[in-house]
Parts: structure tokens; C-alpha cells; sequence
């Protein structure tokens, strides 16, 4: 299985606030009744953007003037909850390519990283200067850089953050590492032969 | 300088360092269920791989099972995804707790129950509550479907190392204060993000005092904290309720493993990133006022005034919350209409949790207009609750017995709030539109504290509802 290297992220924004969105808001539960991810996309943060009568909510995800955006803004400890990859699955079907907040729930962060899509954190001041930007500025390139770590739009870098494994992953297009972990077969017997509750 | 018992179960599987510098994982358990693993048996015949270590595998049927007519459910999807289950089981090998077997229930239920979850283990499954089994002084956690994938085909995880925070929690809890109140009080303290890059390590007298099943409550709600992972290390207690069960070492290997368990043990002088210290005797019984974990009271407290906050962000999320609670900061807690209740799930679906809320129901009304429902973690649980004759103090109260699952606690099967009922549930997660109703509200407290407010039909405190409600940990 060989792998994009992912090293930068370009593209337009758009701004989802708040603190503490968990995974039962990015995709509630009834849409987990399924055996593959193939049917997610367009599902996330489906109550949030639809009312009880299907009527739309006038929700960011759902403003013309961010439609095709590649890259969400968010909050703090962003997809808290459930283990469900459904979550980072939904929002990478539906076009997005990365994530800037303030932080991570540690099991969505990791679930985005083996689908190669990139949760940066970065200051909730510069969060907030960019999301502003971007909702007046609703066409404005955002890019992502994970070489030198910076996030700029209009010509504004602000530096950027995520754990130095998980960069590495991306950067050398191992986000995905079934194949190093299938190749340490000998190993893990080795570890498997050790330990006695086998 | 010594060691926590999360370095020494990390040491112990550690197959080696990857590329990117994070660690390769040997996971000695994994637990699956119908929810998160057929995307990642798919993945597995799409890349043409097998199971490496079948029988290091266990399944059950939890999160989407029907509580009445469970066998053959009326949504076609959860029938398919039923299917699906047993026939990867089958196809590939995997011990399967169906509802047949008499065993099934909840996947934190089932593990120890059997006798599967054990100390100084490793223990991986598609569920982020996998952290209660760390109550064994297990490393337990929570994976996606992709790193499902992992373990079937590899038995091992691309895994980054956590720090340690010893949660240090002493003293006697004071009348009718029970271990969901502990965690409940822990996640108000530390925030639903303060676990973040952190493993719980739970202790003191409190915790020494506690039965497993007290333990697997506090450790089960790890994650609703933030942190992934969260355990107690192994002692007598831990022994005393692993012998003899169906998966626990046998007699002739008894001793060894108690003597292997107990290495795992964290050092007297191990080396923790951060101590927290708790007085038990500052705990009160718990509710939540909000839709995160961390918006929790004692029962007597005011509901937070949003105003009072200094921080913006967090005046406006508080708001936000109470709107959608349709609560007023200010105002008591105590005295909020109920339309549902629920006694049960992975957090607080175990036997004492019935024994406890029958000792105090029995004798007592549900109040009318209140739909309340008990689901057993299990259909092992069920019937020692049966035994008992607990089934039949709920029903006579006017509680719903009902077959095991995880059912209003996520709501993927027909156990659903409707409209923006209110919910006192003894679940976990008190999120926006979890338990089934996008406009539905969860208010998470005790079992006790879930039959008082189904008896009065409003948030009480249950101290003040029934006679001699005691302290549960009577020790310390």
C-alpha cells in the first residue's frame, strides 16, 4: 500500500465554533447503522444543520459562501466522545482535508490521521483573528504547511502544532501503518511468545 | 526511580519503535461488536489479510440488540449488521458471545464477567468506554475501525505513549454518595479535555475500598474526561473477582499469575507527570445541568449562572448549553421535570447497580407519566438479578425489565427519548441528541439518584427520598 506523503493542505475555510463538539454532533448514532463508511458523506453534523423537520438551519457547513471548503476551524477538544472513525470518515467524505482548532479528542485525532487528513492545533487568539478573516473573506486560500508548521492566509503565517509521530506519518506518507506493523510479523511473536495469558 | 503500571504493561508489549517514531503495541485482547467492526472486516478481505491471532479475539452483540425481541429486530439494518457479526465470527475463527449462548451483553460487561479482562493485559476494542476494564489494572482503550483492522490482521497497534496522572482519591464518601459520583466529580475538576495525552491512574482509599464493579464505573468514564485510559492497579479485590471465571488462569496457574499480576503493580516510588488529591468527604451526589460531562453539580448546588464565567468562550458555550437544556443558570436542579428513566449501560448496568437501586426502590411508584426502563449489561447479569428477584421489585415499581444491550445510552436500537424529553439516566454521555432524539436531554447521576427522580418524577436527591440511603464504600 503506498501513500501520498501529505505535506501541505491547501484551501478555503470555513469556520464551525465552538468548544467540546462531539462525535454524536459531527455523526449521530442512526447513521452508524451501516457495514461500510461509503454512504457518510453529507451526513456530518447532520442535526446540527437540519432541524427535526429536515428543514435546513442556515448552519456554516451549509453557507454558500464556504461551499467546497477543504479546511474546518474549530474549537476545543474537538470530536470528544465516541471512538466512532464515522466522525472523521463523514467529514473527510464530504471534502474536508484538514482541521486547525484548539485541540483534539485523542481518538478522533488519531482516527483523521490514518484516513491522512491532518488535525493542527494552534492559539485560540490566532483561531479566532483567522475564522474572523475567513467569514469575511469567505473565498480566501488557507494553507496548511506541515514542513515549517505555519497555517497562512493572506499572507499571515501563525504557527501551528501536532505531535512529532503523527507529522512524520504524514510527511513520509506512512499515515496508514498496516504495512510496517504487517512487516514486524517476527517480532510481535516474539512479544506474543512472551506473555503467558495467551 | 520505579515505575507505573502503565510503563511496565507498555514494556511488556512493546514489539519495537516505527518510522515515525511512534510505538508498535502487541494487544494481547480485543474485543469487538457489531458497530464499529464490519468496515474493518471488509477492509481485511479487500486486502486479502486473515486473522492472525483469532482466538485473542472476543465478540458480542451490544449496541445495536433490541431489549425486547432481541433475536430478530424489526430494522432491517440492524438485523444486517447482526448478520454481519456472526458471520465474520464464523468466517474467521472469533469466540462469539451471541444472544444463544446465554452470555452476551454489553462488550464491558461480557469481558469480565469471563474472566477475559485481565491485569497486566493490553485491551483493545471499537468502543472509547474500553477503559473500564482498566479497573483490572488492564491498559484498556478505545480505537477507531481502521486500527480494528490493525488488530485483526496484526494483533498489534501503531500506539503513541501516554503521560500518567494519579488520581488520588481518600476518605470515606459521604451518605449516598457512589462511585459515578466520584467520576462525575473528577471530570467537573479536571475538564472533558483534561485527560487529553493522559492515562488516569486511579488510587487511595477510596479506590482501595471500592468493589471491581465500583472501580469498572470510574474507569469506564475515562474518555468523558478526556483521557483514553484509565485503571487501578491490581490487588486482592481484583483476584478475588477474577477466580474461577470461565476465562481466568486455572487453578494450577492461579498462583503464578497472582505473582505475575502483582509485578505489574505501580512502584511505591514511581514517577507520575502529575498527582491530583481528592477528599471523598467533599463529594456529593452528582448530576450534570449541561450537554458535556463536565457540566456537573452536587444535587443541592444552584445550576451555573453563565454569566458568572469570566471566560467568554465558555459564557457563551454555557449558554448555548442551557438553552438547549431548556434549564436557567441560577436556579436549583433540584426539582426538574423528568420524562424518562434509564438504569442501565456499560457504566452502570452491573449487578450491585441493580442490587443498590432495588434496595431503596422497592415499595415505591414510578411517578405516573415517567417511562422508566432497566436494562441488565448483560444477559449473565439478568439473570442473577432474577435470581434475586430484583426483576420483579422494577417491575412491581413500574420499570420496564428489559433484555441486555446498550440501548438508550447511544439509542442505535429502539429505545429512543422522543422530542426534547428529559432523561435521568445512570449512562455516560449527556451530549446533544445521544440518546435518540435530536432534541433530546440527558441528565447522567447515579442508579440510586436515577430511581429517585423516576419516583418523584422530577431531579431529587435521594437522600431526601428514600430511608438510610448509606454510604456505598463503608471502608476507608
Amino acid at each position: 500500500m503506498s501513500l501520498q506523503p501529505v505535506t501541505t493542505v491547501s484551501g478555503t475555510a470555513v469556520p464551525v465554533p465552538g468548544a467540546d463538539i462531539d462525535t454524536d454532533q459531527i455523526i449521530p448514532a442512526r447513521f452508524l447503522k451501516c457495514v461500510t463508511f461509503n454512504d457518510l458523506a453529507g451526513k456530518h453534523f447532520y442535526d446540527a444543520r437540519f432541524d427535526t423537520n429536515r428543514r435546513p438551519t442556515a448552519h456554516p457547513l451549509d453557507d454558500p459562501r464556504f461551499a467546497g471548503a477543504s479546511i474546518m476551524i474549530t474549537g476545543a477538544n474537538f470530536g470528544c466522545g465516541s471512538s466512532r472513525e464515522h466522525a472523521p470518515q463523514a467529514i473527510h467524505r464530504s471534502g474536508f482535508r484538514a482541521l486547525i482548532g484548539e485541540s483534539f479528542a485523542e481518538i478522533f485525532f488519531g482516527n483523521a490521521i490514518t484516513l491522512g487528513m491532518p488535525c493542527v492545533t494552534a492559539a485560540r487568539t490566532d483561531l479566532e483573528t483567522l475564522a474572523a478573516f475567513v467569514s469575511q473573506n469567505p473565498g480566501a486560500e488557507v494553507r496548511i504547511d506541515l514542513q515549517d508548521m505555519t497555517a497562512t492566509c493572506a499572507e499571515i503565517p501563525v504557527p501551528i502544532a501536532m505531535p512529532d509521530s503523527a507529522r512524520h506519518a504524514l510527511l513520509s506518507g506512512r499515515w496508514d501503518p498496516i504495512r510496517e506493523l504487517l512487516e514486524n510479523e517476527t517480532a510481535a511473536a516474539r512479544v506474543a511468545a512472551s506473555l503467558p495469558y495467551l | 526511580m520505579g515505575k507505573t503500571l502503565y510503563e511496565k504493561v507498555w514494556d511488556a508489549h512493546a514489539v519495537g519503535r516505527l518510522a515515525d517514531g511512534r510505538t508498535q503495541l502487541f494487544i494481547g485482547t480485543h474485543l469487538i461488536h457489531e458497530v464499529t467492526s464490519p468496515q474493518a472486516f471488509g477492509m481485511i478481505r479487500d486486502l486479502g489479510l486473515k486473522v492472525k491471532y483469532p482466538h485473542r479475539t472476543f465478540a458480542t452483540v451490544d449496541h445495536i440488540v433490541p431489549t425486547e425481541n432481541q433475536e430478530t429486530p424489526s430494522d432491517p439494518l440492524a438485523a444486517e449488521m447482526m448478520e454481519a457479526l456472526r458471520k465474520n465470527a464464523r468466517d474467521f475463527g472469533i469466540t462469539y458471545f451471541d444472544l444463544a449462548s446465554g452470555k452476551q451483553g454489553i462488550v464491558h460487561v461480557v469481558g469480565p464477567e469471563q474472566g477475559i479482562t485481565q491485569p497486566g493485559t493490553t485491551i483493545a476494542c471499537g468502543d472509547s468506554h474500553t477503559a473500564t476494564h482498566g479497573a483490572f489494572g488492564a491498559i484498556a482503550f478505545g480505537i477507531g475501525t481502521t486500527q480494528v483492522r490493525d488488530v485483526l490482521a496484526t494483533q498489534t497497534l501503531a500506539m503513541e505513549k501516554l503521560k500518567v496522572r494519579r488520581i488520588n482519591v481518600n476518605g470515606r464518601l459521604g451518605p449516598g454518595v457512589y462511585a459515578k459520583d466520584v467520576i462525575l466529580h473528577i471530570i467537573r475538576l479536571l475538564g472533558a479535555k483534561g485527560g487529553i495525552g493522559f492515562a488516569y491512574e486511579y488510587g487511595g482509599s477510596t479506590f482501595d475500598a471500592f468493589s471491581m464493579e465500583q472501580r469498572m464505573t470510574v474507569c469506564n468514564m475515562s474518555i468523558e474526561g478526556g483521557a483514553r485510559c484509565g485503571y487501578v492497579n491490581p490487588d486482592e479485590t481484583t483476584y478475588e473477582f477474577l477466580k474461577g471465571r470461565p476465562h481466568a488462569p486455572a487453578p494450577d496457574r492461579w498462583e503464578a499469575a497472582v505473582a505475575r499480576w502483582n509485578s505489574f503493580r505501580s512502584d511505591p516510588d514511581a514517577r507520575y507527570d502529575d498527582v491530583v488529591d481528592i477528599d471523598a468527604a467533599g463529594i456529593e451526589p452528582s448530576v450534570t445541568w449541561g450537554i458535556s460531562p463536565d457540566h456537573g453539580i452536587g444535587i443541592s448546588e444552584p445550576i451555573p449562572d453563565p454569566d458568572a464565567s469570566a471566560d467568554e468562550a465558555q459564557r457563551n458555550d454555557r449558554r448555548k448549553a442551557l438553552a438547549y437544556m431548556q434549564l436557567e443558570g441560577g436556579a436549583p436542579i433540584k426539582g426538574v421535570k423528568i420524562d424518562v428513566a434509564f438504569l442501565g449501560s456499560c457504566t452502570n448496568g452491573r449487578l450491585s447497580d441493580f442490587r443498590e437501586a432495588a434496595r431503596y426502590l422497592k415499595g415505591h411508584k414510578v411517578a405516573p407519566g415517567v417511562k422508566a426502563i432497566a436494562v441488565p449489561g448483560s444477559q449473565i447479569t439478568a439473570r442473577l438479578c432474577e435470581q434475586e428477584g430484583l426483576d420483579a421489585v422494577f417491575r412491581e415499581a413500574g420499570f420496564e425489565w428489559r433484555g441486555a444491550g446498550c440501548s438508550m445510552c447511544l439509542a442505535m436500537n429502539p429505545d429512543k427519548l422522543v422530542g426534547d424529553q428529559l432523561c435521568a439516566s445512570s449512562s455516560n454521555r449527556n451530549f446533544k441528541g445521544r440518546q435518540g432524539s435530536p432534541t433530546g436531554r440527558t441528565i447522567l447521576m447515579s442508579p440510586v439518584m436515577v430511581c429517585a427522580a423516576a419516583v418523584r418524577g422530577e431531579v431529587s436527591d435521594a437522600r431526601e427520598v428514600f430511608d438510610g440511603v448509606p454510604a456505598e464504600a463503608p471502608a476507608a
